[in-house]
């Protein structure tokens, strides 16, 4: 350890937060602080000092955030804060949840009543987590590379969405006219996960009976399938409304948590009312963080269960595994079921947060983003799916969002960079247009320089450095 | 309608299915040769097929201009289009290979997940770079084939049949194509190097052959009927966008796993089948079912027909048992 990089951190944190405090409104100065986020992170410190200084940075973007809603970079570094504290060895259990549980529910929210982008760009990342974890069982820790994994989704969404709408009335005499009332979405989410995992039984076991590539290939063709139904079922029965979508979905009473938010005098803390979409907001961003909450619980109980134990003796050698007893297509299935499941019930959640679904949102390329969440995280790793979701979705929303804006700002003003003039730079490149391309970049940068993601599993991570050696001894064939 | 006009449009359905199998059967080869030699599902090659297509519409663009065409004459315009697609095509994918699956081959990762999603990747960086070419370029998302009065000459053929003349240099260059890849795979050097480099890499290495060089030939070969695919495709349907690529390759790679994935005559044969199932369905499938079902299910049913065929014979048409090695 080098005997300057404890004061120099120290002393880079304590300068930044006071710049940013100076100056909020700088953007080099909030970006000190996310730096001093990454130097706590990853400089080699005591745990003591580490642990300390993640709280207290916490606390600084907060305060950050607080005085400016709008101030992104503060909350990247809260979110940095977080991954940190849930990822990083050594740190003391208690710290990681105090920290935990204080951004998620204190400082997110604080700045969230004010500015509900934040809370909208923490319900995708928390329902593209839940999804990433659902394909993590399938492909990270069972080894079968699902590629029609929005199918699950949608069957979640549309359970909700035919039967807590006016849709259902179409098909069904004597239905409520406006369908289910909002409340019974609690309801329809563990329906969700039963007829996701119905779903996931039923592809599974046409597809399960394949290897590798055909299976890559089937679970394609199926989840298109799937997704052609969505788009087509509106004759002769409207059962799905076609192309069209389903609109209005019903929303759950937010009347109770408005209430709440009142009484504790949130409308005078913030200087505005608490409205409708506001307490919408908060209260999606709630309900997804508790499914979130469960999410990760039963994957992690499962991963060390038999059953998870028996997904990683599949995906390392099939044969082994089978000679080993245990029986493979119900295993399979199983992984195929509880991955489905977990998509099925976010799928709900996102019918009724966007109050609309159509089949646009479950295409091929859905489930391709869900597998770049898994890949980019590493495959297998349950902090890593979550991550992963995080750093797409943050990258896609937040920062190439960013990025066009700041290149229209440029084309607007004329400003030349390296002898350029950014007026003349063609309106057709918009970073924010081309996420294909990003994800495409990222999907193969990985796989040639870090195929075990960004937060490898321990397993996984164990196997690679063995291939390498063995590539390394065989003299490069 | 009546069941005589159901039979009445058949030989028109079995002609358009026997075109739009051709199709699919050229791209399928590309699919399955790399299969061959990589064990790899080479989902780029789909977008080698689209940039072929739009290889081929620009030739058409700059050197077909009405107003003052470099070369007047349609045909050679068509001959020129097709190997400059041939071409460009196959170029392209060597570069996907040498640049995105040597190095994962080099460091011989033994995960099969790991070059797939390469593969998937790269589909993706292909599909939008094309499109910031075509949004610079044409400021266009959809970009539309020139039609020609010559090559849209219909002729009757017998049971009221009509066939366009782009119809017949489909067929003939198709026809062609797949006579000439099975010369080179079964009678020439190269290709029994690229028949000993699918059978074993090791062994073929020790027999003097550079595997690099063999599946980069591989890949130019695949990716030249790709793009000779892409231009017939693009002057059948004459719409283009960089997602077209798409749907073709994923039916062209069904078809391959029909015929037999790795087996040459399989991806043939399974592209003409999967040809006819689609038109046929797409045609009848309203009738059948009193409209309720349409066109829009023969996707469905394509993809249904490969879920039953694998399942009850997972090597494809052709495809021989291989027992698994322990």
């Amino acid at each position: 350890m080098s005997p300057f990089m404890l004061p120099f951190t120290v002393a880079f944190t304590a300068l930044s937060v006071l710049g940013a405090f100076l100056a909020p409104e700088n953007g080099l100065a909030n970006l000190a602080v996310l730096v001093s986020v990454g130097l706590v992170s990853l400089g080699k410190l005591p745990t003591a000092w580490r642990s300390g200084l993640l709280a207290v940075l916490a606390l600084a973007l907060t305060i950050l955030l607080r005085l400016n809603p709008n101030d992104k970079l503060a909350f990247y570094g809260l979110l940095g804060v977080l991954v940190a504290a849930f990822l990083l060895p050594n740190l003391s259990k208690l710290i990681r949840i105090a920290l935990a549980l204080a951004i998620l529910f204190i400082a997110v929210p604080i700045a969230g009543l004010t500015n509900s982008f934040l809370f909208e760009l923490g319900i995708q990342i928390g329902i593209f987590a839940a999804l990433a974890l659902g394909l993590n069982v399938v492909v990270g820790q069972a080894g079968l590379l699902d590629l029609g994994f929005a199918a699950f989704f949608a069957i979640g969404a549309y359970t909700w969405g035919i039967f807590g709408s006016p849709q259902a009335a179409q098909f069904i005499p004597g239905y409520p006219a406006e369908g289910l009332p909002g409340n019974y979405l609690y309801l329809f989410m563990a329906l969700a996960v039963i007829t996701a995992a119905i779903t996931g039984v039923l592809i599974g076991l046409p597809a399960l009976r394949l290897r590798g590539d055909y299976l890559a290939i089937v679970t394609l063709g199926l989840g298109e399938v799937v997704r052609v139904f969505a788009n087509n079922l509106d004759k002769p029965l409207n059962i799905t409304n076609g192309p069209q979508g389903i609109t209005p979905i019903n929303q759950p009473e937010v009347g109770p948590l408005a209430e709440f938010l009142r009484a504790i005098g949130a409308e005078r803390l913030y200087g505005r009312p608490i409205d409708e979409p506001i307490a919408y907001a908060f209260f999606f961003y709630l309900l997804v963080l508790v499914v979130i909450g469960i999410v990760v619980l039963v994957n992690i109980r499962l991963a060390n269960s038999r059953f998870g134990r028996a997904w990683v003796a599949i995906r390392e050698d099939e044969i082994a595994a089978k000679a080993m007893g245990i029986p493979l297509l119900p295993t399979k299935l199983l992984a195929f079921a509880t991955g489905a499941a977990f998509s099925g019930a976010m799928g709900a959640i996102f019918a009724a947060k966007q109050t609309f679904v159509s089949p646009e949102s479950f295409t091929l390329q859905a489930s391709i983003n869900i597998l770049a969440f898994v890949i980019l995280g590493g495959m297998g790793s349950i902090g890593g799916a979550v991550v992963g979701a995080a750093a797409v979705t943050v990258l896609n929303i937040g920062i190439l969002k960013d990025f066009s804006d700041l290149l229209n700002t440029w084309r607007q003003t004329g400003v030349t960079i390296l002898g350029y003039n950014m007026a003349n730079l063609p309106p057709q490149l918009n970073p924010a247009k081309y996420e294909r391309l990003v994800f495409g970049l990222i999907l193969i940068l990985m796989m040639i320089f870090r195929p075990e993601g960004l937060i490898p599993e321990q397993r996984h991570r164990a196997e690679l450095q063995e291939a390498r050696q063995e590539a390394k001894e065989g003299g490069g064939k | 309608m009546t069941v005589a006009d159901l039979f009445a449009i058949l030989p028109q359905t079995l002609l358009e299915g026997l075109l739009l199998g051709f199709v699919y059967a050229m791209v399928a080869l590309g699919y399955t040769m790399v299969y061959g030699v990589l064990g790899l599902i080479n989902f780029a090659h789909s977008e080698v097929f689209m940039i072929g297509a739009v290889i081929g519409l620009e030739v058409f663009r700059f050197w077909g201009n009405p107003e003052s065409p470099v070369i007047a004459n349609p045909f050679v315009l068509l001959l020129v289009a097709l190997i400059f697609a041939a071409v460009g095509s196959g170029i392209m994918a060597v570069l996907v290979e040498r640049f995105a699956y040597r190095p994962l081959r080099k460091r011989g990762s033994k995960n099969i997940l790991v070059p797939m999603i390469t593969a998937i990747g790269v589909s993706f960086l292909l599909q939008d770079l094309t499109r910031i070419y075509a949004a610079l370029r044409h400021n266009e998302f959809n970009m539309q084939y020139r039609t020609y009065d010559a090559l849209n000459q219909t002729f009757e053929l017998p049971f009221q049949t009509i066939i366009q003349v782009k119809g017949i240099i489909i067929i003939v260059v198709s026809i062609l194509m797949l006579i000439g890849l099975t010369y080179l795979v079964n009678r020439t050097k190269l290709g029994k190097a690229i028949r000993a480099v699918s059978q074993d890499i090791q062994t073929a290495s020790l027999m003097g052959i550079n595997p690099d060089v063999i599946i980069s030939r591989t890949f130019l070969i695949g990716g030249s009927l790709g793009g000779v695919a892409g231009v017939l495709f693009g002057l059948l349907y004459t719409n283009v966008t960089p997602y077209s690529g798409v749907l073709p390759g994923l039916k062209a790679f069904t078809s391959a796993v029909l015929g037999g994935i790795g087996n040459i005559p399989g991806a043939m044969v399974g592209g003409l089948i999967l040809g006819q199932l689609e038109t046929l369905s797409g045609t009848y499938l309203p009738f059948l079912t009193n409209g309720n079902f349409g066109t829009e299910y023969k996707d469905v049913f394509a993809f249904l027909t490969l879920v039953l065929l694998l399942l009850f014979r997972p090597q494809g048409i052709f495809g021989q048992n291989v027992s698994e090695k322990v």
